[in-house]
């Protein structure tokens, strides 16, 4: 999933403080599962933000409202009736989400209501970790299935690097070193005669470092 | 052996001598006086000089141009390049401006994570990783072309290298790992700082037994502690790091003024020790902000003069 | 055990402090609450071994979130007791009460009165 943090509330406040008539807007996806934008999430900001602008002494329409996916356009269509009576729109999304929804919106002003972090899992309770940097060519049938771009701080192809200290990383000891993981799991799985070769240069071209990145599947368009 | 490059290093090592290496950081300033006297101070008693490339993430003159000073002392310089600041853009870029003033060592390494240093906030780059860039540079070198097919006017005459930790974990992937270097390309290593002497040897025994002390130049790294505070932090601040405890508290049950003289003596006596390692082909001593005792170190181990190539 | 407790409490049963979410708490001052207090089980006494753990969890929170809209962190408070303990059920309750006097009424209601008023009370 894509995981989020909520962003501090005096941010938001700063950002929507200039407004009369406001949408908290949650997604039912993602950020609900990491407890940062789903429906409850969005209670509590939209009522804390009320008390805040009613002890300022003004009169606000904080409304909620929690949409399926802000990364589909069906599902920002549900909101086409009522978005007109709104001045501005604080969406808990993911990035990808309050884009979106200000793209639908082109005369809405859409506010982040989450910084937006990695794509990662629930490692426990309350825990999320990264695992995926999304970089278009995976290599994880080579590694033992742990990913290095992800999970190393240096995204090393070929670690672990010299500072790689009882299975954590030189960044801290709450880091656990990725290639410490994928040698443990390379011989748990009787294949550390593919440590020793040499990952090739990468091709950063369907990273990030490529541009924008679009898939097109022509079995699916209409 | 014959040499593929004009390198010093490379033809002290051909030759069959044991070569010794040291180091110079740049200074946090465009001073180059700073970097001129600490070559002025060990030029004498070494083969070649590290240059290193912002260590510790800390921003510093660079070290290409730090190189261009002492190749123009008449020094013989190593370029130490990171992988964390340049793509590969950059990276072969510097390789050719190094190779334009006849820099003609090099040393490729990853880099410490930029969170230990003065710019904890920037990003890093890792395009390549230290292996990868073994290969760039041979590829420049032994093939003339660059990572992208075309050729170079005059590939740069680089004798090259890289640096390994015995004391790192996993241990058991530590000589792996040197095979792998060695395969990128690695024609010499300089190790981490070396303390515990009994680990050092199990992975050299370990490295010869794979033949690979044939195939590349080792240089046992070795920096004098001076003083007990030092090596504790060592020991436990330092990543990688393996510093043993009788090392500590032979500091540690010295006078504080004399730490200093029995730091250097540990270091003398691990020079005359590992002298006799099969495939320990050299030293390269690592004087952290205390190159002056660089020549005293090389003279007591008996290393000194310096053979003429 | 006829114990008094002050008066202006409103008692609001749950089954256990587990289920007191921050919603509800901020609810509470929204709808003009003066003070909140939780009342759980001892600690590690929870018959749902961590009931009372999420609610200290939540009040924290809510504290927090208080302080930043102004109503202020001391007007919510965890309270924890052992279901035999009335008397001491209601020195918390008059204790709170005593604390939540002397901070004044919740100021987010006194402002809405204050607009309510000045708008002529119209809704």
């Amino acid at each position: 999933m894509i995981v989020a943090e909520k962003k501090p509330m005096e941010e938001i406040i700063e950002e929507v403080k200039r407004f009369e008539n406001i949408l908290v807007l949650g997604c039912n996806e993602c950020v609900t599962v990491c407890e940062a934008g789903g429906k409850k999430e969005v209670g509590v900001l939209a009522s804390a933000l009320r008390m805040f602008f009613l002890k300022q002494g003004r009169k606000m329409r904080i409304d909620e409202r929690t949409l399926e996916r802000q990364c589909d356009p069906e599902y920002l269509e549900e909101i086409r009736d009522v978005a007109d009576g709104y001045d501005a729109v604080v969406s808990l999304a993911c990035g990808v989400g309050v884009q979106f929804t200000a793209e639908h919106y082109p005369n809405l002003p859409v506010y982040p209501g989450v910084d937006t972090c990695f794509m990662g899992v629930t490692e426990a309770r309350g825990m999320w970790t990264e695992r995926c940097q999304g970089c278009g060519r995976c290599i994880l049938a080579s590694t033992g299935g742990i990913c290095p771009v992800a999970r190393c701080a240096k995204r090393l192809f070929n670690g672990p690097c010299g500072g790689s200290s009882d299975g954590k990383c030189e960044i801290g000891k709450d880091t656990v070193c990725a290639w410490q993981l994928i040698i443990d799991r390379l011989r748990a799985l009787g294949r550390m005669e593919e440590y020793e070769r040499i990952a090739p240069i990468k091709d950063w071209s369907t990273d990030r470092a490529g541009g924008p990145r679009k898939i097109v599947r022509e079995d699916l368009a209409p | 052996m014959s040499t593929k490059t004009p390198s010093r290093l490379e033809k002290i090592l051909a030759a069959g001598h044991r070569a010794v290496t040291s180091e110079c950081g740049p200074p946090r300033g465009s001073d180059p006086a700073v970097i001129e006297k600490k070559a002025a101070l060990i030029r004498d008693h070494v083969d070649a000089v590290n240059v290193t490339d912002n260590q510790t993430s800390m921003t510093r003159m660079c070290s290409l141009a730090a190189c261009i000073r002492l190749k123009q002392m008449g020094l013989e310089p190593i370029l130490q390049m990171v992988t964390r600041d340049r793509n590969r853009i950059a990276l072969q870029s510097d390789i050719l401006g190094a190779a334009a003033f006849d820099i003609c060592n090099v040393l490729c390494l990853s880099g410490d994570h930029q969170s230990f240093g003065d710019c904890a906030q920037g990003q890093n780059v890792h395009d390549l990783d230290s292996m990868q860039l073994l290969q760039t540079v041979r590829r420049m070198r032994d093939d003339g072309k660059f990572l992208g097919g075309d050729d170079i006017a005059r590939p740069p005459q680089m004798f090259v290298g890289a640096a390994a930790n015995p004391f790192a974990d996993p241990f058991e992937i530590r000589v792996l790992r040197l095979a792998k270097k060695v395969s990128a390309g690695a024609e010499f290593i300089q190790t981490q700082c070396i303390y515990n002497l009994d680990k050092f040897e199990q992975w050299m025994t370990q490295a010869r037994d794979r033949g690979l002390t044939e195939r590349v130049s080792v240089l046992a790294g070795l920096t004098p502690m001076k003083s007990a505070g030092m090596a504790r932090y060592m020991k436990n601040r330092v990543p990688g790091m393996d510093v043993p405890d009788e090392v500590v508290s032979r500091l540690a049950d010295t006078p504080k003024e004399k730490q200093p003289e029995v730091g250097i003596d540990i270091c003398v006596e691990a020079i005359e020790r590992l002298k006799d390692v099969e495939g320990v082909a050299g030293f390269h001593i690592m004087a952290i902000e205390w190159e002056e005792k660089v020549a005293e170190i090389v003279e007591r181990a008996g290393l000194y003069p310096r053979p003429e190539v | 055990m006829r114990l008094s407790y002050p008066a202006d409490i409103r008692i609001v049963r749950v089954p256990c402090t587990g289920k007191v979410d921050l919603i509800h708490i901020l609810r509470a001052f929204e709808k003009g609450a003066d003070g909140v207090s939780v009342v759980g089980c001892m600690e590690g006494d929870c018959h749902y071994n961590s009931g009372n753990f999420r609610a200290k969890k939540r009040v924290a929170q809510a504290r927090q979130i208080l302080d930043t809209v102004g109503i202020g962190a001391d007007r919510v408070q965890m309270y924890n007791l052992s279901s035999s303990e009335g008397p001491r059920f209601a020195r918390f309750a008059e204790e709170m009460a005593e604390k939540i006097r002397a901070l004044g009424p919740n100021p987010v209601r006194a402002a809405a009165n204050q607009m309510e008023n000045q708008t002529g009370g119209g809704r």
